[in-house]
């Protein structure tokens, strides 16, 4: 029964990487994609990797469909018609995709024991991290405790993508004058009674899956990306200059970097405590409570930044859109 | 099996041919808003049967109030889509199919 589902889930992806390829309209491509993530979230759950697959269904379906919408809205929904050929590049393609499909043969077998991947560094995991970490979620203890510098690296990296938008596209301060007139979906006053009712529901779900994350699938990734999607959702309804207005773009870039600083500076006091970077054993007098301390602490300074960097990409790109729909 | 299990079952059966009807009213009906009266109308209550159904699965704990609490938000959401979509098509000024025929008749006298 599962091979089936698999069987169907894989042979939707790839029917729906065949119209993303041959579609021109790039408004048709991004629902496309979205569509294309959820199967993997699917295919993540068939897995038992449900955290993944929360990530996959909160990031890839969600939040990137709305920046590339954005996106699309400044530059336009059609795709540009290529005039060179594409022999050359095709060629490449091929010879990747045939060397990549040789080394599949290379691979272990799907879900065998002795895999390396169950060999190396899982079996103590799964065996010591209850009574060393005791967190009833394990994904979280691998995520935050034992990779923590891992995860420390993922949340710079997100940063850095902030960054880079913010240095490419700016964040203003303060919406300009030309902005003042009322936008927003006027037209649709079911759609804003809808949102009115369903932000607070969202933001209470994001606080949830942000500390509920020691114990169930979640954690600081995904409640961050739900809550910017709660304020993303108020913006498209209500108009960006109230949403400005409630979290403005100065406090979210200030924001942005607080969250990769509370993660760093927990590392700083356990080595200040005379222990390794990011070990949390020090933190408290037991050292289970030390772990439970600090991996809450990281998730919510994981969970801050992802939240305002997603919240600052969006104002940056709806800035521009705005900026050309004045002009 | 039990009174309930069947009762999920006729459930679970009753969302399956909901949303295959409304799958297949997606791609047979003419025009979009014909469409997306099918696909709307047996999404929702495609939804209510099959997370109904799986409730009934359930040993009735919390796992059965987060299976409402998704049903309370595809009930809010689902109509709430179609709703928005159907309108922004209406205010680009897509006409029903009787509408075209109308203008095409103008048209042409």
């Amino acid at each position: 029964m599962t091979v089936l589902i698999d069987l169907i889930l894989l042979a939707m992806l790839v029917i729906t990487a065949f119209r993303i390829i041959y579609i021109k309209d790039l408004f048709s491509v991004v629902m496309l994609f979205g569509i294309y993530s959820f199967l993997c979230a699917a295919l993540f759950v068939t897995l038992d990797a449900v955290d993944v697959a929360f990530t996959e269904a909160s990031v890839g379906a969600g939040i990137s469909t709305v920046l590339m919408l954005s996106t699309i809205a400044i530059t336009g929904r059609k795709e540009k018609l290529s005039l060179h050929s594409h022999t050359f590049a095709t060629l490449i393609v091929l010879l990747t995709g045939g060397a990549l499909i040789y080394g599949t043969f290379d691979m272990p077998l799907f879900g065998l024991a002795d895999n390396p991947v169950h060999e190396h560094v899982a079996p103590r995991y799964i065996e010591t991290s209850p009574t060393e970490i005791g967190l009833p979620n394990m994904v979280t203890s691998v995520l935050a405790s034992y990779r923590g510098f891992d995860t420390f690296g993922e949340t710079v990296v997100v940063f850095a993508a902030a960054i880079g938008v913010f240095s490419l596209l700016g964040v203003r301060g303060k919406p300009t004058e030309l902005l003042a007139q009322e936008q927003g979906l006027t037209q649709h006053k079911v759609l804003r009674v809808v949102a009115k009712i369903s932000i607070p529901l969202i933001i209470l779900f994001a606080l949830y899956v942000q500390f509920h994350g020691d114990f169930g699938p979640g954690g600081g990734f995904q409640a961050g990306v739900i809550a910017a999607a709660a304020f993303i959702l108020y913006a498209l309804t209500f108009s960006l200059r109230k949403a400005v207005g409630v979290v403005s773009p100065r406090f979210v870039k200030y924001l942005a970097p607080v969250g990769v600083l509370l993660y760093a500076s927990v590392g700083l006091v356990s080595m200040l405590n005379g222990a390794n970077f990011l070990d949390y054993n020090v933190l408290a007098a037991d050292p289970v409570d030390g772990q439970h301390y600090g991996i809450i602490i990281i998730e919510l300074g994981v969970g801050i930044t992802v939240f305002s960097v997603m919240l600052g990409i969006f104002y940056a790109f709806a800035g521009q859109v705005e900026k050309a729909n004045v002009q | 099996m039990s009174a309930l299990d069947y009762l999920s079952a006729a459930l679970l059966l009753l969302g399956f041919i909901f949303s295959l009807s409304g799958a297949i009213g997606l791609f047979r009906f003419p025009d979009f808003f014909t469409r997306i009266h099918a696909s709307s109308v047996t999404d929702s209550s495609g939804a209510v049967c099959i997370i109904l159904g799986l409730a009934l699965q359930t040993n009735f704990d919390l796992v059965t109030v987060k299976l409402l609490f998704i049903l309370f938000f595809l009930l809010l959401t689902g109509p709430t889509g179609s709703h928005a979509l159907a309108k922004s098509a209406r205010h680009g000024g897509l006409l029903t199919i009787p509408e075209c025929q109308e203008k095409a008749k103008d048209g042409v006298s």
